[in-house]
């Protein structure tokens, strides 16, 4: 006997599941823009398919990234996705083994114990039953942690947890009750037929000292079936969908696959893969520092799943990019964010018509400060100077005035208007016949590497400097002072750049760390990427970010960005400066002279009387 | 009468408030952290209204001491200590003690540098308004840095007031009067020179400082409402302003010879690490705070402890000798002398 109407609870659900499922991924493949859907072919049949499937093992079935962040909700999740899965394996292979090779229906290996009260003619009978048992003690245990967390949260890292939806909720019971239940199922069978193991039978023959196991024995199977059908009846509708749809995913992305400039299925695979982890939550600093909670990526992404996106929400985000390299499922969170605001852009196709043709001198190395770098001019003068020092040719790009970059526009959602002052720019750029780009500006240089399209390099000018300096070209001395580095948004998790300034200052001063750094280094407050933040709460961000600079009391603040070093400068108590100020006096062996002498520009300013621009 | 009241800050209102105390018959010990007592008013040229020189208002308060202020100058004050109605006078000269406090601690200047937009300390033609005060006391007219006479000079209002990016959101209260006073007189040093006065809204709260104004523009002050985005150097090293004329609203750039930024008033590092020591808080400003704003300007949360003139925020010298002397008759009474 091999079936029993016990089963239809369960087999409903899951076919339910694996329609929706096959329907869902069939959507978005077919509605991914040709070129997406070359790139997934051909991936199919590439090297791409093996890292992928790798892949998914390590962090859809371990959970590798969630480890990293807390041992115990990695350890909650990979018992429960890792356990599970095992379970599911070895119960297959139990049921395969004792029906020798014969294919069973689907519910078979799952409710095998309902079927088979005489275990005796398994081979490696012990070996089965005490793992079937071990891994249904491992998945119990996470769930435990799960159950725990719900009104503990600290304990896994966490200060706050995902709130929930109804739906949310009968998921999540139904979830919790399946293993309890299995428990239960198993344990009255062991009591009564001797089919378990060590966790099983004990409990089993403890059960029957006081229960009638006999007529209990059904409506448990039943519950546990039950639990499984409207587990998988309520996937498609709640947050569980991410079980499935993170490994399509993975596979999306492995095969090359991101985020564009507006909304595609690749975002709806994205929105779905979500698992609400809530680990965007802990890492935002508008919740850290402001108690802004309720727009972290974990509802947002909610939000636009539901189809029912907040303009607030939308718009209260710094772009800082924490919650992406936090995110375990590694969502393009604010890319997402922006193509939703673009769907509001404010400026119309023609914005910036009027800013005329700028005239460009030539030179091997096209220098750009950026409208923020003009606000710097101390940094202005100590890049021109080592310019001079390195015998390097170049031409000072935006001296009379930049052209914005168009990264503010584009942050905001207005991609038509900066791409008005995109090409404005590369007009500049390519007139001057440069052969390498340099900025001082993290936010230009972001630009310019993802959006530009230039055919010439692009170096930020950390890493240009770094340059010359291991090239010989600049020779910079040793100062005592100690410096932390603060790790910009747009050129740390923006541009992945963490090492270059790094070396360059420790060159020449003893660098020391702050509390948060690298990938977790925090955002100054000066962010471009939010407008609809007051000045007390900037204030209050920035506070907090210099704390945390200032944690091993370094002398000196240094900034590879003209915003953040505007930003510290009004707040700090401590010496805020540029890499290039520093190397400079590092060349000049000298300390700080804010009375430097002034360099011979390159190009002089034209004097104007008086003219309206 | 045996009563000792220890003055913190030589400044006009430590000095008023010291010759007041002694007419009341008080003791007093006056703490100057400098080599004189004058304050920031020594740095002055001309004095608006009416141009009275600066030194002879000094002079005129530090002569009406008596026998009964001893001043120790060059002696910084780090802390006060209360015990029983007591204080403690910790100083980098001997310890004293005293049977009340009165701050005069005054205003330190916004440092320009954390401006740097606006280029000072790195473009030479850029100075301060108290720079520009030295250069009338030493040759009586603006001069650039190559030693030659401007031909076009551009005052700068509000910078490091009024500013929530560099964390001075309040008003410095005296540059608007101080920048249109130093326009007039570059006028009248140099009837060539063309002076442009870049504000956000000109606040001429005293009497005579609207007339003031008046002459300002008969004079041919040129007056744009505007706040300066940016400055940059020129080769010729003049410099290149940005701004906003927001009466227009159009964005307009100029070139002129010499920049002079109106700095504005910060508080004193010391006044808060003193008030600390007492126990006390600073205003959201980081100025001493007053027990209220209509009957308690000299009074503080802490009986016995006294405050006059800028160091409870942006004051001119006429608030800050009334300050100081309203302060000196509080602790009369404070004193019991009432
Ligand atoms: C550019 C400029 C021009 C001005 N021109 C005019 C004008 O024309 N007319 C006018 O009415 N007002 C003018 N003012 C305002 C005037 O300077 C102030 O009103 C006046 O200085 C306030 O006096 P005070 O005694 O309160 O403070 P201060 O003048 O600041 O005196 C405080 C004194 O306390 C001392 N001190 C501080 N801490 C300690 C310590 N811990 N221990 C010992 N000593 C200490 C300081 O050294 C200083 O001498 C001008 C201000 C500026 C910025
Ligand atoms: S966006 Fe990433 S970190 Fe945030 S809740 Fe979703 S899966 Fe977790
Ligand atoms: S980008 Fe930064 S501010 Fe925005 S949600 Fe992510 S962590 Fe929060
Ligand atoms: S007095 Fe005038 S210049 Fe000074 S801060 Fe106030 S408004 Fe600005």
């Amino acid at each position: 006997m091999k079936y029993d109407p016990f089963v239809l609870p369960f087999i409903s659900g899951m076919a339910f599941v694996l329609i929706v499922v096959i329907g869902k991924w069939t959507i978005w493949f077919k509605g991914l823009p040709f070129s997406d859907k070359k790139k997934f072919l051909n991936g199919l049949f590439s090297r791409k398919f093996i890292y992928a499937s790798r892949e998914v093992v390590s962090e859809s079935m371990l959970h590798r990234k969630v480890f990293r962040s807390n041992f115990w909700l990695g350890y909650m999740h990979m018992s429960l996705a890792f356990g599970w899965f095992l379970l599911i394996v070895a119960g297959n292979l139990e049921t395969r083994w004792y029906s020798h090779g014969t294919i069973n229906p689907p519910w078979y290996p799952i409710f095998f114990e309902f079927f088979v009260h005489d275990l005796k003619e398994l081979p490696y009978r012990r070996f089965f039953v005490f793992a079937m048992d071990f891994l249904l003690l491992f998945v119990l245990s996470g769930l435990f942690i799960a159950i725990y967390k719900r009104y503990r949260s600290g304990f896994v890292g966490m200060k706050k947890t995902t709130r929930q939806k109804t739906i949310d909720k009968l998921a999540l019971t139904s979830l919790w009750m399946i293993f309890p239940l299995r428990l239960l199922a198993e344990s009255f069978n062991a009591g009564l037929y001797d089919t378990g193991g060590f966790l099983t039978n004990t409990l089993g023959h403890y059960f029957a000292r006081f229960l009638p196991l006999e007529l209990l024995r059904y409506p448990a199977w039943l519950a546990y079936s039950i639990a499984l059908g409207t587990f998988f009846v309520s996937m498609p509708f709640t947050r569980y969908m991410h079980i499935l749809t993170e490994i399509f995913l993975i596979f999306l992305r492995r095969f090359g696959i991101r985020e564009k400039q507006a909304h595609s299925t690749f975002t709806d695979v994205e929105l779905n893969a979500c698992s609400r982890c809530g680990i965007c939550i802990d890492k935002c600093q508008l919740s850290s520092d402001l108690e802004i909670n309720n727009i972290q990526p974990a509802y947002f992404l909610r939000d636009l799943r539901d189809r029912k996106p907040d303009l607030f929400k939308t718009e209260t985000c710094l772009i800082c990019g924490r919650c992406n390299t936090s995110c375990p499922v590694g969502i393009e969170n604010t890319n997402i964010r922006l193509n939703e605001r673009s769907i509001h852009q404010f400026f119309s196709a023609n914005a910036y018509e009027y800013i005329g043709k700028q005239e460009v001198k030539n030179g091997k190395v096209a220098f750009f400060a950026g409208c923020m770098g003009h606000l710097n001019p101390l940094t202005i003068k100590a890049m021109l100077t080592l310019f001079e020092k390195a015998g390097v040719e170049f031409t000072f790009v935006d001296e009379n005035g930049s052209i914005c970059c168009g990264r503010p526009l584009k942050l905001s959602g207005n991609f038509m208007a900066a791409g008005n002052l995109v090409a404005k720019n590369k007009d500049l750029i390519r007139e001057s016949k440069a052969e390498i780009l340099v900025t001082t500006c993290p936010i230009c240089y972001k630009m310019f590497r993802d959006d530009y399209r230039l055919d010439i390099p692009v170096y930020h000018h950390s890493e240009y400097l770094l340059k010359l300096v291991e090239e010989n070209k600049l020779d910079p001395g040793f100062s005592p002072s100690t410096v932390v580095f603060h790790d910009p948004c747009d050129l740390g998790r923006g541009s992945g750049i963490y090492e270059q300034p790094r070396r360059l200052i420790a060159r020449s001063y003893s660098l020391v760390e702050a509390d948060h750094k690298k990938k977790d280094s925090l955002c100054c407050g000066g962010s471009l990427g939010i407008t609809a933040l007051s000045g007390e709460n900037r204030k209050t961000l920035t506070e907090a970010t210099i704390a945390s600079l200032t944690l091993n009391h370094p002398e000196i603040i240094a900034t590879a960005c003209p915003l953040c070093k505007k930003t510290f400068a009004g707040q700090a108590d401590v010496r805020v400066a540029d890499i290039a100020e520093l190397l400079l006096e590092a060349v000049d062996h000298k300390p700080a002279d804010h009375k430097a002498t002034s360099v011979a520009m390159h190009k002089p300013a034209d004097c104007l009387e008086e003219v309206e621009i | 009468m045996d009563k000792t009241v220890a003055v913190v800050g030589g400044g006009v209102a430590g000095l008023a408030a010291a010759a007041a105390l002694n007419q009341l018959g008080y003791r007093v010990l006056l703490y100057e952290k400098e080599a004189f007592t004058g304050g920031n008013v020594r740095n002055w040229d001309r004095l608006f209204p009416k141009a009275r020189n600066a030194r002879e208002v000094v002079d005129e308060l530090a002569s009406s001491l008596t026998g009964l202020t001893e001043i120790a100058t060059g002696t910084f004050v780090n802390s006060v200590k209360s015990t029983d109605g007591l204080f403690e006078i910790e100083s980098s000269g001997r310890p004293a003690y005293a049977d009340a406090v009165l701050l005069t601690t005054g205003f330190e200047l916004f440092d320009a540098r954390k401006k740097e937009e606006y280029g000072y300390g790195i473009f030479e033609n850029v100075i301060t308004s108290a720079d520009l005060e030295k250069m009338f006391a030493s040759s009586g007219k603006p001069l650039m840095a190559d030693g030659s006479e401007p031909k076009k000079v551009a005052f700068i209002h509000c910078v490091g007031s009024r500013d929530e990016k560099v964390n001075k959101p309040y008003c410095s209260k005296v540059c608007c009067v101080t920048a249109v006073k130093q326009a007039v007189e570059v006028r009248e040093a140099l009837p060539e020179c063309e002076v442009y006065n870049f504000y956000m809204d000109l606040r001429m709260f005293g009497t005579g400082y609207e007339q003031l104004y008046k002459e300002a523009q008969v004079k041919g002050v040129n007056f744009i409402r505007g706040r300066l985005s940016e400055a940059n150097e020129t080769r010729t090293h003049q410099v290149m302003i940005k701004a906003e004329d927001t009466l227009v609203s159009r964005p307009l750039q100029i070139t002129v010879d010499l920049v002079v930024l109106m700095v504005g008033m910060s508080p004193a590092g010391s006044t808060m690490t003193i008030l600390k020591s007492l126990g006390l808080l600073g205003n959201e400003d980081g100025f001493a705070g007053i027990a209220n704003a209509h009957t308690g300007s000299t009074l503080t949360l802490k009986k016995g402890v006294f405050v006059a003139g800028a160091c409870s925020g942006p004051a001119n010298i006429t608030d800050s000798v009334n300050e100081a002397r309203a302060a000196a008759l509080r602790i009369h009474q404070y004193l019991g002398g009432v």
